[in-house]
């Protein structure tokens, strides 16, 4: 299943929630405010790392250069455009947005 | 079924396909409309025969919380549509248990009959979905 | 593939319309088919006729007709949801059309995916 998270885990706890409902075969694409979630450095770093050793987590490019956060990416995680976007929904069997 | 709700149309083509649906609730009821909102297609999807899911975590568990009385805020009462669910075949309610853990709730504060289950028994349910709906 | 694609917030307060709009259109290039663009909650906004956005900004409720004429996509705006916010066939942009949340559970049914983009 792709899961979608678009918003900050420091607004919300959706990255949380759907980090704690990941399963072998997943993958996590951050969008929009979502991508704060692939930086480093913050409150929610580790967490994100710890689920990098399992699951492959993707990151919005366009969101994060809207944002100024493109030199702060957590190692590790890949960087899709819209094109990424529709290649990883058509990938994976299902989708799951977590608002 | 009204027009209001969106009957069902004589050109919607379905072909006997049935798939798994899951509707995810995650946000409480009232401060905003997510809740009553996804109740409504949730209601419609009982026509087209598909195997329906729900699903309510985080503060989703919130909407069927048993007792909300709405006349001070002066909005409708929708607690008491899930009840109706069972009478539409809608019967596979899961709540996850560390979110009603954290908001110190147990199934009898409940409106509804529901089947509590884990964190990792909601992921193999979300896994296993065709279409989630999230709102 | 056969995308089925839900928006669930109007257009500029929420990044939704936007992101979908973006995932629509690289979908298109990519080859992929559009099997319905469903509007609900206050995405019903998107198909006001009556939007004026600022001149050196993206208008999108034109974007999405733009999109639609071009590769002949359903957008469908939710009936409930559009009389509960005052968006009716008299003020609906050229593109849309009213329907009812069938459409929406029809989508899914008949899309290879539906991806939700919301708040």
């Amino acid at each position: 299943m792709l899961h979608t998270v678009n918003k900050s885990p420091t607004e919300r706890n959706a990255l949380e929630s759907c980090l704690k409902h990941l399963k072998k075969g997943s993958a996590v694409l951050l969008i929009e405010d979502g991508v704060y979630g692939a930086i480093n450095g913050t409150a929610s770093a580790k967490l994100v790392e710890q689920a990098l050793k399992n699951y492959p987590i993707y990151a919005l490019y366009p969101d994060v250069e809207a944002r100024g956060m493109q030199d702060r990416v957590i190692n590790g995680i890949k960087l899709v455009d819209y094109s990424g976007f529709v290649d990883l929904v058509v990938e994976y069997p299902n989708v799951q947005a977590w608002l | 079924m009204t027009e209001a709700t969106g009957g069902i149309e004589m050109e919607e083509n379905t072909s006997g396909k049935v798939k798994k649906f899951l509707y995810v609730n995650r946000k409480a009821p009232y401060g905003t409309i997510y809740a009553l909102e996804s109740l409504e297609v949730v209601l419609i999807s009982a026509a087209f025969d598909q195997d329906v899911s729900l699903a309510f975590l985080d503060d989703g568990v919130y909407q069927i919380v048993k007792g909300q009385h709405t006349k001070g805020i002066d909005v409708k009462n929708f607690s008491p549509t899930y009840r109706a669910l069972e009478g539409y075949d809608i019967e596979k309610l899961y709540v996850e248990k560390e979110s009603m853990d954290a908001r110190g709730l147990k199934a009898e504060d409940l409106v509804v009959p529901v089947k509590v289950v884990s964190t990792a028994e909601m992921a193999d349910i979300m896994q296993s979905q065709d279409v989630v709906v999230s709102f | 593939m056969k995308l089925g694609i839900l928006v669930n917030e109007g257009p500029y307060t929420h990044q939704a319309s936007d992101t979908a709009y973006l995932f629509t259109k690289a979908a298109i290039e990519k080859g992929h088919k559009i099997q319905r663009v469903f509007f609900y909650h206050d995405g019903v906004y998107n198909s006001s006729r009556l939007t004026e956005p600022p001149q050196d900004d993206r208008h999108i409720v034109n974007r999405w007709a733009k999109l639609a004429k071009e590769h002949h996509i359903d957008l469908v705006v939710c009936v409930a949801a559009a009389l509960r916010r005052g968006i009716k066939d008299e003020n609906l942009n050229e593109g849309f059309r009213i329907s009812g949340l069938g459409q929406l559970v029809e989508s899914g049914i008949q899309a290879d995916r539906l991806v939700v983009f919301g708040d």
